[in-house]
């Protein structure tokens, strides 16, 4: 019974910390985008006002039933996914669910609230919708191929396909994955650039050319939807990146509110490192074209890729 | 006085009489809010609104080169929370900057009409308010709150990005008071605009009704 008491109020606070850090980074980078242009900025909790006035917005044109579900789809697929992630190690609210296999099952859920967004855009009828659909699902052929290479290298090597276990492996051992494997850690990180959708692999938005892209045509309400579904994403991805390559957190052997109090402050260090990468990336990069943006993938990162299911494969003891 | 002179400057007689004829129906001044008549949900929202203005700038004429400067490292707007919005779906604010021919205006009537409430316009330049230095060209209009309802006017030719902030931080106060946003107002007296609309748009090939 105490058992479900933790995992429903632990999904609550979940989700709340999601969206809170999530919104906090976006308006951090905004903040850090300015300081690096010389500019002042806005404040950085920036993107709460911008959600708070779009939800406030009196009137909402929908473009027919998927463009009206579409944000509540990005939604649905970013708390699923979120409900996956283990976000600190040995505590009893933010374990979530853990079960065996979760990382196969997050490879495909993480593409559900891109489809979703694919299906609304197509139905407003905006060319520019279109143009970046196919931009948004081309550079995810991409990005998709390191990043599964990378993470068939950490099953191989690891010989598990559950992320709770990796982290239990970092914990116990006291080795992090990006020293165990850095090739996995490379590939994954390059393919990381893609996901996240700064500069240089901005094609999908691609703001003064695409006018925004898919989300041409959402305002208001469901441009607000959107926006938390981002933020909840964006957050999703860094902590799998943290859990799966940098240790995870709550690594600590303090007992109570403090121990997880202070997993929670490990947690923001090491996702804030990690977010700073393609931060900076896209602050000096121009942006690519689409089959620039593929190529890069292939080339680069898929070497890695497959560098780290041999060295897995080594490592195991199974390549000679 | 009563004879037009040569190249079309309106009389002073005619002005009066486009005064009384075309007095703008929206405008700021006109949906006065008493502050005691805001709630707190009105007080928290309208914070939000004024803190984030998403701004769809309309370059219709040379007004436009103001901009970047504006929204670029001197001068910086993104630090009252003013940001560019790429499409009328996501923007708060229409900036009409500069003359607009009657060619342009069919466009920026369709881009308006398809913003969402609560919408400002913030028309920029001489141009906007008295036709600048467009005053007596054949193809251009004169005045734009008869054509649209304007919440705040940036006069000069050209307004310096300073001006420009100015124009914002005063819709800011506007928004602050209950007084921007006259989307409703649009809606109401539709007839009056659309007829004013219709008088220079030649070709006009509108749907009948306000769906956008």
């Amino acid at each position: 019974m105490n058992d479900i008491i933790f995992k429903i109020g632990g999904a609550f606070l979940t989700a709340i910390l999601a969206f809170t850090v999530g919104m906090f980074y976006a308006g951090l980078r905004r903040k850090i985008t300015a300081r690096v242009q010389n500019r002042v900025g806005p404040p950085i909790y920036q993107n709460f006002l911008d959600l708070l006035k779009l939800q406030s917005k009196r009137t909402n044109v929908a473009h027919g039933f998927m463009g009206h579900m579409a944000p509540i789809w990005i939604i649905i697929a970013a708390m699923t996914v979120l409900m996956f992630i283990p976000i600190l190690q040995n505590n009893l609210w933010f374990e979530n669910l853990t079960l065996k296999g979760d990382l196969i099952f997050l490879l495909y859920m993480m593409v559900f609230g891109s489809l979703g967004m694919a299906l609304g855009a197509g139905q407003t009828g905006n060319p520019n919708s279109a143009i970046g659909v196919s931009r948004g699902l081309s550079q995810m052929v991409g990005f998709e191929i390191p990043f599964v290479m990378a993470l068939v290298a950490l099953m191989l090597q690891f010989k598990t396909t559950s992320i709770a276990d990796l982290m239990h492996f970092q914990f116990t051992s006291g080795h992090w994955i990006i020293l165990e494997n850095p090739f996995a850690f490379l590939a994954a990180l390059l393919s990381s650039l893609g996901m996240f959708r700064y500069s240089p692999f901005d094609i999908v938005g691609a703001p003064a050319e695409l006018a925004s892209g898919p989300m041409s045509e959402f305002g208001g309400k469901y441009l607000g939807t959107m926006m938390t579904g981002g933020a909840v994403f964006a957050f999703i991805k860094l902590v799998l990146f943290v859990d799966l390559f940098l240790g995870g957190a709550g690594n600590n052997s303090v007992e109570g509110i403090m121990g997880t109090g202070l997993g929670l402050l490990e947690l923001l260090l090491k996702t804030f490192l990690f977010y700073m990468i393609p931060v900076f990336v896209g602050l000096v990069s121009p942006r690519y074209r689409t089959e620039q943006a593929i190529q890069f993938f292939w080339k680069w990162p898929s070497v890695f890729g497959i560098l780290a299911i041999l060295w897995a494969l080594y490592k195991n003891g199974t390549l000679l | 006085m009563s004879e037009k002179n040569t190249i079309g400057i309106p009389t002073v007689e005619e002005i009066k009489q486009a005064q009384i004829d075309f007095s703008p129906r929206c405008t700021a001044a006109g949906r006065v809010n008493d502050k005691e008549t805001q709630k707190m949900v009105d007080y928290i929202l309208n914070f939000a609104r004024k803190h984030s203005l998403f701004v769809l700038a309309y370059g219709t004429g040379c007004g436009a080169i103001e901009i970047p400067a504006t929204m670029t490292s001197r001068y910086d707007a993104e630090r009252f929370g003013i940001r560019g919005a790429a499409t009328p779906r996501q923007a708060d604010i229409l900036m009409i900057t500069g003359y607009l021919s009657t060619k342009t205006l069919k466009r920026v009537i369709r881009v308006y009409e398809q913003m969402q409430d609560p919408k400002y316009v913030i028309a920029f330049g001489s141009c906007t308010i008295n036709g600048g230095m467009y005053f007596d060209s054949y193809n251009t209009i004169k005045a734009l709150d008869r054509y649209l309802p304007v919440d705040v006017y940036i006069a000069g030719c050209m307004p310096r990005p300073e001006s420009v902030i100015r124009g914002f931080v005063k819709l800011q106060e506007l928004i602050q008071k209950g007084n921007a946003g006259n989307g409703e107002c649009y809606r109401e007296n539709l007839d009056w605009y659309r007829e004013n609309q219709q008088k220079v748009i030649k070709n006009w090939d509108f749907p009948e009704n306000y769906n956008w």
